[in-house]
Protein backbone atom coordinates (compact mmCIF):
# COMPACT_ATOMS: atom_id res chain seq x y z
CA UNK A 1 0.00 0.00 0.00
CA UNK A 2 1.18 3.53 -0.81
CA UNK A 3 2.42 5.73 2.00
CA UNK A 4 -0.42 8.23 1.60
CA UNK A 5 -3.00 5.47 1.86
CA UNK A 6 -1.25 4.04 4.89
CA UNK A 7 -1.34 7.45 6.55
CA UNK A 8 -5.08 7.67 5.98
CA UNK A 9 -5.48 4.17 7.40
CA UNK A 10 -3.50 5.11 10.51
CA UNK A 11 -5.76 8.11 10.91
CA UNK A 12 -8.84 5.87 10.64
CA UNK A 13 -7.37 3.56 13.27
CA UNK A 14 -6.79 6.52 15.61
CA UNK A 15 -10.40 7.59 15.26
CA UNK A 16 -11.50 4.02 15.96
CA UNK A 17 -9.35 3.98 19.11
CA UNK A 18 -10.97 7.14 20.45
CA UNK A 19 -14.49 5.87 19.72
CA UNK A 20 -13.79 2.41 21.15
CA UNK A 21 -12.36 3.65 24.42
CA UNK A 22 -15.03 6.35 24.76
CA UNK A 23 -17.84 3.79 24.29
CA UNK A 24 -16.16 1.32 26.66
CA UNK A 25 -15.55 4.06 29.25
CA UNK A 26 -12.23 2.37 29.91
CA UNK A 27 -9.18 1.09 28.06
CA UNK A 28 -5.79 2.33 27.00
CA UNK A 29 -5.73 5.17 24.46
CA UNK A 30 -2.18 6.51 25.03
CA UNK A 31 -0.18 3.47 23.94
CA UNK A 32 -2.75 2.51 21.30
CA UNK A 33 -2.28 5.91 19.64
CA UNK A 34 1.52 5.75 19.84
CA UNK A 35 1.45 2.34 18.14
CA UNK A 36 -1.23 3.13 15.52
CA UNK A 37 1.33 3.65 12.77
CA UNK A 38 3.09 0.41 13.67
CA UNK A 39 -0.21 -1.53 13.51
CA UNK A 40 -0.93 0.11 10.16
CA UNK A 41 2.38 -0.73 8.52
CA UNK A 42 2.22 -4.32 9.77
CA UNK A 43 -1.39 -5.07 8.87
CA UNK A 44 -1.70 -3.05 5.66
CA UNK A 45 1.73 -3.35 4.18
CA UNK A 46 4.14 -5.77 5.69
CA UNK A 47 2.44 -8.91 6.95
CA UNK A 48 1.53 -11.85 4.76
CA UNK A 49 -2.02 -12.43 6.00
CA UNK A 50 -5.42 -13.17 4.57
CA UNK A 51 -8.52 -12.18 6.57
CA UNK A 52 -10.47 -14.84 4.65
CA UNK A 53 -8.07 -17.51 5.86
CA UNK A 54 -6.88 -16.39 9.31
CA UNK A 55 -5.55 -19.87 10.19
CA UNK A 56 -3.30 -20.30 7.15
CA UNK A 57 -0.25 -22.12 8.59
CA UNK A 58 2.10 -20.19 6.32
CA UNK A 59 0.83 -16.74 7.35
CA UNK A 60 2.93 -14.24 9.25
CA UNK A 61 2.11 -13.95 12.95
CA UNK A 62 1.73 -11.01 15.28
CA UNK A 63 1.68 -11.06 19.07
CA UNK A 64 0.72 -7.89 20.91
CA UNK A 65 2.95 -8.37 23.91
CA UNK A 66 1.81 -4.97 25.23
CA UNK A 67 -1.68 -6.43 25.25
CA UNK A 68 -3.32 -3.41 26.90
CA UNK A 69 -3.05 -1.59 23.56
CA UNK A 70 -5.82 -3.85 22.29
CA UNK A 71 -7.97 -0.91 21.11
CA UNK A 72 -5.37 -0.09 18.45
CA UNK A 73 -4.86 -3.73 17.56
CA UNK A 74 -8.60 -4.41 17.27
CA UNK A 75 -9.05 -1.34 15.09
CA UNK A 76 -6.33 -2.59 12.72
CA UNK A 77 -7.87 -6.09 12.59
CA UNK A 78 -11.35 -4.70 11.95
CA UNK A 79 -10.12 -2.23 9.32
CA UNK A 80 -8.28 -5.11 7.65
CA UNK A 81 -11.48 -7.17 7.57
CA UNK A 82 -10.88 -9.87 10.18
CA UNK A 83 -14.20 -9.06 11.84
CA UNK A 84 -17.10 -6.63 11.55
CA UNK A 85 -16.25 -3.03 12.46
CA UNK A 86 -19.47 -2.97 14.45
CA UNK A 87 -17.66 -5.04 17.12
CA UNK A 88 -15.46 -2.02 17.86
CA UNK A 89 -18.51 -0.38 19.48
CA UNK A 90 -18.51 -3.17 22.08
CA UNK A 91 -14.96 -3.17 23.39
CA UNK A 92 -14.79 -4.60 26.93
CA UNK A 93 -18.52 -5.15 26.91
CA UNK A 94 -20.18 -8.16 28.54
CA UNK A 95 -21.22 -10.78 26.01
CA UNK A 96 -19.02 -9.45 23.18
CA UNK A 97 -15.82 -10.79 21.72
CA UNK A 98 -13.45 -7.85 22.22
CA UNK A 99 -12.00 -8.60 25.64
CA UNK A 100 -10.01 -6.03 27.59
CA UNK A 101 -6.86 -7.80 26.44
CA UNK A 102 -6.37 -9.91 23.27
CA UNK A 103 -8.11 -13.31 23.33
CA UNK A 104 -7.08 -15.69 20.55
CA UNK A 105 -9.91 -18.10 21.32
CA UNK A 106 -12.67 -15.69 20.36
CA UNK A 107 -11.29 -12.86 18.23
CA UNK A 108 -10.63 -13.63 14.55
CA UNK A 109 -7.11 -12.68 13.53
CA UNK A 110 -5.65 -12.63 17.03
CA UNK A 111 -2.69 -15.03 16.96
CA UNK A 112 -2.13 -15.19 20.72
CA UNK A 113 -3.84 -14.18 23.92
CA UNK A 114 -1.71 -11.67 25.74
CA UNK A 115 -1.79 -8.87 28.24
CA UNK A 116 0.33 -9.97 31.16
CA UNK A 117 3.45 -8.01 30.32
CA UNK A 118 6.57 -9.93 29.36
CA UNK A 119 4.71 -13.04 28.26
CA UNK A 120 3.77 -12.21 24.66
CA UNK A 121 7.35 -12.07 23.44
CA UNK A 122 7.94 -15.64 24.67
CA UNK A 123 4.98 -17.01 22.75
CA UNK A 124 6.13 -15.06 19.67
CA UNK A 125 9.54 -16.66 20.08
CA UNK A 126 7.79 -20.05 20.33
CA UNK A 127 5.95 -19.36 17.07
CA UNK A 128 9.19 -18.33 15.34
CA UNK A 129 10.85 -21.49 16.59
CA UNK A 130 7.88 -23.54 15.37
CA UNK A 131 8.10 -21.99 11.88
CA UNK A 132 11.78 -22.86 11.81
CA UNK A 133 11.22 -26.44 13.03
CA UNK A 134 8.40 -26.96 10.55
CA UNK A 135 10.23 -25.16 7.72
CA UNK A 136 7.49 -22.63 7.15
CA UNK A 137 8.10 -19.21 5.60
CA UNK A 138 6.28 -17.32 8.36
CA UNK A 139 7.78 -14.23 9.97
CA UNK A 140 6.70 -13.47 13.52
CA UNK A 141 6.27 -9.91 14.75
CA UNK A 142 5.73 -8.88 18.32
CA UNK A 143 5.12 -5.43 19.74
CA UNK A 144 6.38 -4.59 23.21
CA UNK A 145 5.95 -1.53 25.34
CA UNK A 146 9.09 0.20 26.58
CA UNK A 147 7.94 -0.09 30.19
CA UNK A 148 7.36 -3.79 29.50
CA UNK A 149 11.11 -4.16 29.06
CA UNK A 150 11.33 -3.95 32.85
CA UNK A 151 9.92 -7.49 33.00
CA UNK A 152 12.73 -10.04 33.29
CA UNK A 153 10.97 -12.51 31.02
CA UNK A 154 11.56 -10.18 28.05
CA UNK A 155 15.29 -10.73 28.41
CA UNK A 156 14.93 -14.47 28.92
CA UNK A 157 13.05 -14.51 25.62
CA UNK A 158 15.57 -12.22 23.88
CA UNK A 159 18.52 -14.36 25.00
CA UNK A 160 16.77 -17.50 23.80
CA UNK A 161 15.74 -16.03 20.41
CA UNK A 162 19.30 -15.08 19.60
CA UNK A 163 20.73 -18.37 20.90
CA UNK A 164 18.32 -20.34 18.70
CA UNK A 165 19.12 -18.09 15.71
CA UNK A 166 15.52 -17.03 15.12
CA UNK A 167 16.10 -14.74 12.15
CA UNK A 168 12.35 -14.92 11.41
CA UNK A 169 11.51 -12.91 14.52
CA UNK A 170 11.03 -9.14 14.60
CA UNK A 171 10.61 -7.50 17.98
CA UNK A 172 9.25 -3.96 17.82
CA UNK A 173 9.46 -1.70 20.86
CA UNK A 174 6.94 1.12 21.11
CA UNK A 175 9.32 3.51 22.84
CA UNK A 176 6.98 6.33 23.90
CA UNK A 177 9.00 6.93 27.05
CA UNK A 178 6.04 6.94 29.43
CA UNK A 179 4.67 4.28 31.75
CA UNK A 180 1.80 4.48 34.22
CA UNK A 181 3.78 6.11 37.01
CA UNK A 182 5.58 8.57 34.75
CA UNK A 183 8.65 8.84 32.49
CA UNK A 184 10.57 5.57 32.24
CA UNK A 185 13.75 7.01 33.71
CA UNK A 186 11.86 8.14 36.82
CA UNK A 187 10.40 4.67 37.39
CA UNK A 188 13.00 2.03 36.50
CA UNK A 189 14.92 2.81 33.35
CA UNK A 190 15.27 0.08 30.73
CA UNK A 191 17.64 2.39 28.77
CA UNK A 192 19.77 2.05 26.71
CA UNK A 193 17.25 -0.14 24.89
CA UNK A 194 19.15 -0.43 21.58
CA UNK A 195 22.39 -1.44 23.26
CA UNK A 196 20.60 -3.97 25.43
CA UNK A 197 19.05 -5.73 22.45
CA UNK A 198 22.35 -5.51 20.55
CA UNK A 199 24.22 -7.13 23.42
CA UNK A 200 21.55 -9.84 23.55
CA UNK A 201 22.42 -10.72 19.97
CA UNK A 202 19.82 -8.79 17.97
CA UNK A 203 20.18 -6.84 14.77
CA UNK A 204 18.87 -3.47 15.99
CA UNK A 205 17.42 -0.50 14.11
CA UNK A 206 16.28 2.67 15.80
CA UNK A 207 13.48 4.57 14.09
CA UNK A 208 13.90 8.14 15.28
CA UNK A 209 10.29 8.99 14.48
CA UNK A 210 8.31 5.86 15.14
CA UNK A 211 5.12 7.62 14.07
CA UNK A 212 6.51 8.23 10.59
CA UNK A 213 4.97 5.60 8.32
CA UNK A 214 7.72 5.89 5.73
CA UNK A 215 10.50 5.45 8.28
CA UNK A 216 8.73 2.47 9.87
CA UNK A 217 8.21 0.91 6.46
CA UNK A 218 11.88 1.36 5.60
CA UNK A 219 13.00 -0.25 8.86
CA UNK A 220 10.64 -3.20 8.44
CA UNK A 221 11.51 -3.60 4.76
CA UNK A 222 15.27 -3.74 5.21
CA UNK A 223 16.53 -7.26 4.74
CA UNK A 224 17.91 -8.93 7.83
CA UNK A 225 20.02 -12.00 8.41
CA UNK A 226 18.50 -15.47 8.39
CA UNK A 227 20.10 -16.30 11.70
CA UNK A 228 19.76 -13.10 13.70
CA UNK A 229 16.53 -11.86 15.26
CA UNK A 230 15.65 -8.22 14.65
CA UNK A 231 14.69 -5.48 17.05
CA UNK A 232 13.18 -2.21 15.89
CA UNK A 233 13.11 0.50 18.50
CA UNK A 234 10.38 2.89 17.38
CA UNK A 235 10.65 6.23 19.19
CA UNK A 236 7.04 7.28 19.35
CA UNK A 237 4.83 9.84 21.03
CA UNK A 238 2.35 8.52 23.55
CA UNK A 239 -1.15 9.71 22.65
CA UNK A 240 0.04 10.66 19.14
CA UNK A 241 -2.50 12.56 17.05
CA UNK A 242 -4.59 13.99 19.86
CA UNK A 243 -2.87 17.10 21.14
CA UNK A 244 -4.15 16.97 24.70
CA UNK A 245 -3.22 13.30 25.05
CA UNK A 246 0.29 13.59 23.64
CA UNK A 247 3.11 12.90 26.10
CA UNK A 248 0.70 12.65 29.01
CA UNK A 249 1.15 9.58 31.24
CA UNK A 250 -2.36 10.26 32.55
CA UNK A 251 -3.85 9.06 29.24
CA UNK A 252 -2.26 5.65 29.58
CA UNK A 253 -5.42 3.98 30.77
CA UNK A 254 -8.21 6.56 30.86
CA UNK A 255 -11.24 7.02 28.65
CA UNK A 256 -12.15 10.46 27.28
CA UNK A 257 -15.47 12.04 28.26
CA UNK A 258 -17.90 13.09 25.55
CA UNK A 259 -16.41 16.54 25.02
CA UNK A 260 -12.87 15.15 24.94
CA UNK A 261 -13.95 12.43 22.52
CA UNK A 262 -15.49 15.02 20.17
CA UNK A 263 -12.44 17.28 20.39
CA UNK A 264 -10.14 14.34 19.68
CA UNK A 265 -12.20 13.19 16.70
CA UNK A 266 -12.37 16.76 15.30
CA UNK A 267 -8.61 17.00 15.53
CA UNK A 268 -8.08 13.64 13.84
CA UNK A 269 -10.67 14.49 11.18
CA UNK A 270 -8.83 17.70 10.34
CA UNK A 271 -5.51 15.84 10.27
CA UNK A 272 -7.03 13.21 7.96
CA UNK A 273 -8.19 15.87 5.51
CA UNK A 274 -4.70 17.37 5.38
CA UNK A 275 -3.01 14.06 4.58
CA UNK B 1 10.52 -55.04 36.63
CA UNK B 2 11.94 -53.41 39.73
CA UNK B 3 10.79 -50.16 41.28
CA UNK B 4 11.33 -47.19 38.96
CA UNK B 5 11.14 -43.45 39.59
CA UNK B 6 8.25 -41.93 37.68
CA UNK B 7 10.62 -39.31 36.22
CA UNK B 8 12.44 -42.20 34.54
CA UNK B 9 9.10 -43.50 33.28
CA UNK B 10 8.47 -40.00 31.88
CA UNK B 11 11.66 -40.03 29.83
CA UNK B 12 11.00 -43.55 28.59
CA UNK B 13 7.41 -42.77 27.64
CA UNK B 14 8.49 -39.67 25.71
CA UNK B 15 11.00 -41.70 23.78
CA UNK B 16 8.41 -44.36 22.98
CA UNK B 17 5.87 -41.76 21.89
CA UNK B 18 8.46 -39.90 19.84
CA UNK B 19 8.60 -42.71 17.30
CA UNK B 20 5.05 -42.18 16.07
CA UNK B 21 4.12 -38.73 17.41
CA UNK B 22 5.94 -36.48 14.98
CA UNK B 23 4.38 -33.29 16.36
CA UNK B 24 5.74 -33.98 19.83
CA UNK B 25 8.57 -31.73 21.00
CA UNK B 26 10.27 -31.73 24.39
CA UNK B 27 11.46 -28.62 26.22
CA UNK B 28 13.69 -28.58 29.26
CA UNK B 29 15.36 -25.95 31.41
CA UNK B 30 18.88 -27.29 31.82
CA UNK B 31 17.72 -30.35 33.77
CA UNK B 32 17.50 -33.03 31.09
CA UNK B 33 19.64 -35.45 33.10
CA UNK B 34 17.39 -35.06 36.14
CA UNK B 35 13.94 -34.81 34.57
CA UNK B 36 15.09 -37.70 32.34
CA UNK B 37 14.06 -35.97 29.12
CA UNK B 38 17.62 -36.85 28.16
CA UNK B 39 16.20 -40.23 27.16
CA UNK B 40 14.15 -38.45 24.48
CA UNK B 41 16.93 -36.01 23.60
CA UNK B 42 19.39 -38.81 22.81
CA UNK B 43 16.93 -40.37 20.37
CA UNK B 44 15.36 -37.23 18.86
CA UNK B 45 17.82 -34.34 19.24
CA UNK B 46 16.05 -32.26 16.57
CA UNK B 47 12.85 -32.24 18.58
CA UNK B 48 14.49 -31.44 21.90
CA UNK B 49 14.75 -27.77 22.86
CA UNK B 50 16.93 -26.78 25.76
CA UNK B 51 15.62 -23.46 27.02
CA UNK B 52 18.29 -22.96 29.64
CA UNK B 53 17.60 -21.75 33.14
CA UNK B 54 14.63 -19.59 32.20
CA UNK B 55 11.39 -21.36 33.06
CA UNK B 56 9.05 -18.42 32.55
CA UNK B 57 10.22 -18.01 28.96
CA UNK B 58 10.15 -21.77 28.44
CA UNK B 59 6.46 -21.91 29.33
CA UNK B 60 5.70 -19.06 26.92
CA UNK B 61 7.74 -20.65 24.14
CA UNK B 62 5.74 -23.85 24.68
CA UNK B 63 2.53 -21.84 24.34
CA UNK B 64 3.75 -20.44 21.02
CA UNK B 65 4.71 -23.89 19.76
CA UNK B 66 1.33 -25.31 20.78
CA UNK B 67 -0.53 -22.43 19.16
CA UNK B 68 1.20 -23.47 15.97
CA UNK B 69 0.10 -27.11 16.15
CA UNK B 70 2.99 -28.82 17.92
CA UNK B 71 2.56 -30.77 21.18
CA UNK B 72 5.23 -29.55 23.59
CA UNK B 73 6.10 -31.44 26.76
CA UNK B 74 7.65 -28.82 29.03
CA UNK B 75 9.92 -30.28 31.66
CA UNK B 76 11.52 -29.00 34.81
CA UNK B 77 11.22 -29.51 38.56
CA UNK B 78 7.70 -29.07 39.95
CA UNK B 79 8.79 -26.13 42.08
CA UNK B 80 9.72 -24.18 38.93
CA UNK B 81 6.98 -25.47 36.61
CA UNK B 82 4.10 -24.73 38.97
CA UNK B 83 5.82 -22.14 41.15
CA UNK B 84 8.21 -19.97 39.17
CA UNK B 85 6.17 -20.15 35.99
CA UNK B 86 2.72 -20.14 37.59
CA UNK B 87 1.46 -17.04 35.88
CA UNK B 88 2.83 -18.10 32.51
CA UNK B 89 0.98 -21.40 32.93
CA UNK B 90 -2.17 -19.51 33.82
CA UNK B 91 -2.12 -16.73 31.23
CA UNK B 92 -0.07 -18.06 28.31
CA UNK B 93 -1.13 -21.73 28.46
CA UNK B 94 -4.44 -22.24 30.25
CA UNK B 95 -6.33 -19.06 29.34
CA UNK B 96 -5.92 -19.77 25.61
CA UNK B 97 -6.40 -23.49 26.43
CA UNK B 98 -3.29 -24.50 24.52
CA UNK B 99 -2.14 -28.06 24.07
CA UNK B 100 0.87 -27.84 26.38
CA UNK B 101 1.87 -30.78 28.60
CA UNK B 102 3.88 -29.97 31.69
CA UNK B 103 6.13 -32.77 32.93
CA UNK B 104 6.94 -31.66 36.47
CA UNK B 105 9.48 -33.89 38.16
CA UNK B 106 10.99 -33.87 41.66
CA UNK B 107 7.62 -33.14 43.25
CA UNK B 108 7.03 -33.43 46.98
CA UNK B 109 9.44 -33.83 49.87
CA UNK B 110 10.88 -37.08 48.54
CA UNK B 111 13.20 -34.81 46.52
CA UNK B 112 15.28 -35.33 49.64
CA UNK B 113 18.73 -33.84 50.07
CA UNK B 114 18.15 -30.62 48.10
CA UNK B 115 15.87 -29.50 50.90
CA UNK B 116 12.87 -27.21 51.23
CA UNK B 117 13.67 -24.80 48.39
CA UNK B 118 13.34 -27.60 45.87
CA UNK B 119 10.49 -29.57 47.43
CA UNK B 120 7.22 -28.60 45.76
CA UNK B 121 4.41 -29.25 48.22
CA UNK B 122 1.96 -26.69 46.82
CA UNK B 123 1.99 -27.56 43.12
CA UNK B 124 -1.23 -29.59 43.04
CA UNK B 125 -3.04 -26.75 44.80
CA UNK B 126 -1.70 -24.19 42.32
CA UNK B 127 -2.31 -26.22 39.19
CA UNK B 128 -5.77 -27.52 39.96
CA UNK B 129 -7.01 -24.01 40.70
CA UNK B 130 -6.45 -22.91 37.11
CA UNK B 131 -9.34 -23.34 34.64
CA UNK B 132 -8.74 -25.72 31.69
CA UNK B 133 -5.90 -27.51 33.51
CA UNK B 134 -5.89 -31.29 34.03
CA UNK B 135 -3.74 -32.59 36.91
CA UNK B 136 -2.30 -36.11 36.98
CA UNK B 137 -0.09 -37.66 39.66
CA UNK B 138 0.72 -41.27 38.75
CA UNK B 139 1.60 -43.93 41.32
CA UNK B 140 4.27 -46.01 39.63
CA UNK B 141 6.09 -46.76 36.41
CA UNK B 142 3.20 -48.49 34.65
CA UNK B 143 0.74 -45.75 35.51
CA UNK B 144 3.23 -42.96 34.74
CA UNK B 145 3.94 -44.20 31.23
CA UNK B 146 0.23 -44.66 30.58
CA UNK B 147 -0.42 -41.15 31.89
CA UNK B 148 2.13 -39.63 29.50
CA UNK B 149 0.48 -41.40 26.56
CA UNK B 150 -2.97 -40.27 27.72
CA UNK B 151 -1.74 -36.69 28.17
CA UNK B 152 -0.46 -36.69 24.61
CA UNK B 153 -3.86 -37.82 23.31
CA UNK B 154 -5.73 -35.30 25.49
CA UNK B 155 -6.62 -31.93 23.97
CA UNK B 156 -5.58 -29.12 26.29
CA UNK B 157 -3.11 -28.40 29.06
CA UNK B 158 -2.06 -31.22 31.38
CA UNK B 159 0.12 -31.06 34.50
CA UNK B 160 1.94 -34.36 35.10
CA UNK B 161 3.50 -34.80 38.53
CA UNK B 162 6.48 -37.11 38.82
CA UNK B 163 8.82 -38.09 41.65
CA UNK B 164 12.54 -38.41 42.07
CA UNK B 165 12.58 -41.62 44.15
CA UNK B 166 12.05 -45.10 42.78
CA UNK B 167 8.31 -45.64 43.21
CA UNK B 168 7.31 -49.07 44.58
CA UNK B 169 5.52 -51.08 41.95
CA UNK B 170 1.72 -51.00 42.19
CA UNK B 171 0.53 -52.20 38.80
CA UNK B 172 1.23 -55.02 36.37
CA UNK B 173 1.58 -53.95 32.78
CA UNK B 174 -0.74 -56.67 31.53
CA UNK B 175 -4.35 -55.62 31.53
CA UNK B 176 -3.63 -52.16 32.97
CA UNK B 177 -5.95 -49.49 31.69
CA UNK B 178 -5.61 -45.79 32.20
CA UNK B 179 -8.16 -43.13 31.47
CA UNK B 180 -7.83 -39.48 32.48
CA UNK B 181 -10.42 -38.78 35.17
CA UNK B 182 -10.74 -42.40 36.28
CA UNK B 183 -9.26 -43.74 39.51
CA UNK B 184 -8.41 -47.32 40.38
CA UNK B 185 -9.94 -49.35 43.18
CA UNK B 186 -6.98 -51.35 44.49
CA UNK B 187 -8.37 -53.04 47.58
CA UNK B 188 -11.88 -53.53 48.90
CA UNK B 189 -12.87 -52.86 52.47
CA UNK B 190 -15.86 -51.73 54.48
CA UNK B 191 -14.43 -49.70 57.38
CA UNK B 192 -12.91 -46.69 55.67
CA UNK B 193 -11.70 -45.41 52.31
CA UNK B 194 -8.01 -44.67 51.90
CA UNK B 195 -7.55 -42.37 48.94
CA UNK B 196 -3.97 -41.77 47.81
CA UNK B 197 -2.04 -40.29 44.92
CA UNK B 198 1.48 -40.62 43.49
CA UNK B 199 4.13 -42.34 45.56
CA UNK B 200 1.64 -42.53 48.45
CA UNK B 201 -0.49 -45.12 46.67
CA UNK B 202 2.05 -47.84 47.49
CA UNK B 203 2.26 -46.61 51.07
CA UNK B 204 -1.52 -46.56 51.45
CA UNK B 205 -1.65 -50.18 50.25
CA UNK B 206 0.98 -51.09 52.83
CA UNK B 207 -0.98 -49.25 55.51
CA UNK B 208 -4.14 -51.14 54.54
CA UNK B 209 -2.29 -54.42 55.15
CA UNK B 210 -1.15 -53.20 58.56
CA UNK B 211 -4.67 -52.09 59.43
CA UNK B 212 -6.04 -55.48 58.34
CA UNK B 213 -3.83 -57.11 60.95
CA UNK B 214 -5.84 -55.14 63.49
CA UNK B 215 -9.14 -56.15 61.97
CA UNK B 216 -9.74 -52.92 60.06
CA UNK B 217 -10.74 -53.33 56.45
CA UNK B 218 -9.63 -50.32 54.45
CA UNK B 219 -10.71 -49.78 50.87
CA UNK B 220 -7.82 -48.29 48.85
CA UNK B 221 -8.31 -46.02 45.86
CA UNK B 222 -5.59 -44.60 43.61
CA UNK B 223 -6.56 -41.16 42.39
CA UNK B 224 -4.02 -40.37 39.70
CA UNK B 225 -6.16 -37.70 38.08
CA UNK B 226 -6.74 -35.10 40.76
CA UNK B 227 -8.57 -32.92 38.26
CA UNK B 228 -11.04 -33.88 36.96
CA UNK B 229 -11.76 -36.07 39.97
CA UNK B 230 -13.41 -39.50 39.66
CA UNK B 231 -16.46 -38.44 41.67
CA UNK B 232 -18.39 -41.66 41.05
CA UNK B 233 -15.68 -44.01 42.30
CA UNK B 234 -15.02 -41.95 45.42
CA UNK B 235 -18.69 -41.47 46.30
CA UNK B 236 -19.53 -45.13 45.80
CA UNK B 237 -16.78 -46.14 48.21
CA UNK B 238 -17.44 -43.48 50.82
CA UNK B 239 -21.18 -44.22 50.84
CA UNK B 240 -20.21 -47.74 51.86
CA UNK B 241 -17.46 -46.95 54.39
CA UNK B 242 -18.69 -43.66 55.85
CA UNK B 243 -15.22 -42.17 56.38
CA UNK B 244 -12.18 -41.27 54.33
CA UNK B 245 -8.46 -40.78 54.77
CA UNK B 246 -6.53 -38.97 52.04
CA UNK B 247 -2.79 -39.41 51.57
CA UNK B 248 -0.49 -37.25 49.48
CA UNK B 249 3.07 -36.06 49.36
CA UNK B 250 1.84 -32.47 49.26
CA UNK B 251 0.53 -29.86 51.67
CA UNK B 252 -2.76 -30.73 53.33
CA UNK B 253 -3.90 -27.35 52.02
CA UNK B 254 -5.21 -27.39 48.48
CA UNK B 255 -4.16 -30.82 47.24
CA UNK B 256 -5.87 -34.20 46.93
CA UNK B 257 -7.29 -34.00 50.47
CA UNK B 258 -8.85 -30.64 49.77
CA UNK B 259 -10.26 -31.84 46.46
CA UNK B 260 -11.88 -34.83 48.18
CA UNK B 261 -13.29 -32.63 50.95
CA UNK B 262 -14.73 -30.23 48.36
CA UNK B 263 -16.49 -33.16 46.70
CA UNK B 264 -17.77 -34.80 49.88
CA UNK B 265 -18.87 -31.56 51.55
CA UNK B 266 -21.28 -31.03 48.70
CA UNK B 267 -23.00 -34.40 48.57
CA UNK B 268 -21.70 -36.96 51.06
CA UNK B 269 -20.45 -35.19 54.17
CA UNK B 270 -18.46 -37.79 56.08
CA UNK B 271 -15.46 -37.33 58.40
CA UNK B 272 -12.20 -36.96 56.45
CA UNK B 273 -8.65 -37.16 57.74
CA UNK B 274 -6.11 -35.48 55.45
CA UNK B 275 -2.62 -36.92 55.65
CA UNK B 276 0.07 -34.81 54.01
CA UNK B 277 2.54 -32.08 54.87
CA UNK B 278 0.98 -30.07 57.67
CA UNK B 279 1.50 -26.48 56.52
CA UNK B 280 5.24 -26.51 57.01
CA UNK B 281 8.37 -26.61 54.86
CA UNK B 282 10.44 -29.74 54.37
CA UNK B 283 14.16 -30.13 55.03
CA UNK B 284 17.23 -31.99 53.78
CA UNK B 285 17.54 -35.71 54.27
CA UNK B 286 17.19 -38.91 52.30
CA UNK B 287 13.90 -39.18 50.46
CA UNK B 288 12.52 -42.15 52.35
CA UNK B 289 13.80 -40.70 55.62
CA UNK B 290 11.66 -37.62 54.99
CA UNK B 291 8.65 -39.67 53.93
CA UNK B 292 8.90 -41.39 57.31
CA UNK B 293 9.60 -38.20 59.25
CA UNK B 294 6.44 -36.57 57.90
CA UNK B 295 4.34 -39.65 58.60
CA UNK B 296 3.85 -40.54 54.96
CA UNK B 297 5.21 -44.10 55.04
CA UNK B 298 2.90 -47.08 55.55
CA UNK B 299 3.46 -47.11 59.31
CA UNK B 300 2.77 -43.39 59.67
CA UNK B 301 -0.39 -43.68 57.59
CA UNK B 302 -1.65 -46.68 59.58
CA UNK B 303 -0.95 -44.91 62.86
CA UNK B 304 -2.69 -41.70 61.81
CA UNK B 305 -5.64 -43.69 60.48
CA UNK B 306 -6.04 -45.51 63.79
CA UNK B 307 -5.95 -42.21 65.67
CA UNK B 308 -8.60 -40.87 63.33
CA UNK B 309 -10.84 -43.88 63.83
CA UNK B 310 -10.40 -43.65 67.60
CA UNK B 311 -11.24 -39.94 67.61
CA UNK B 312 -14.45 -40.75 65.75
CA UNK B 313 -15.39 -43.38 68.34
CA UNK B 314 -14.80 -40.92 71.17
CA UNK B 315 -16.82 -38.27 69.36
Amino acid sequence: MKVEELKRKANDIRKDIIREVYLASSGHPGGSLSAADIFTVLYFDKMNIDPANPADPNRDRFVLSKGHCAPGYYAALAERGFFDREELDHLREFGHILQGHPDCKHIPGVDMSSGSLGQGISSAVGMALSAKLQKRPSRVYTLLGDGELEEGQVWEAAMFAAAKKLGNLTVIVDNNNLQIDGPLSEVNSPYPIDEKFRSFGFDVSVVEDGNDIEALKAALDSAGSEDIPRAIIACTTKGKGVSFMENQAGWHGKAPNEAQMKAALDELEAEGELS
Amino acid sequence: MSDIATRVSYGNALKELGASAENLVVLDADLAGATMTKTFKDEYPDRFIDCGIAESNMMGVAAGLARDGLVPFVSTFAIFAAGRAFEQVRNSVCYPNLNVKIGATHAGISVGEDGATHQAIEDIALMRAVPNMTVISPADDVEARAAVRAAYEWQGPVYLRFGRLAAPKVYEEDGFEFEIGKGHLLRSGKDLTLIATGLEVSQALGAASLLAEQGIEAEVIDIATIKPLDDALILESVKKTGRAVTVEEHSVIGGLGSAICELLAGCEPVPVCRIGINDEFGQSGKGWQLIEKYGLDQNGIAEKTLEFLQSLQKG
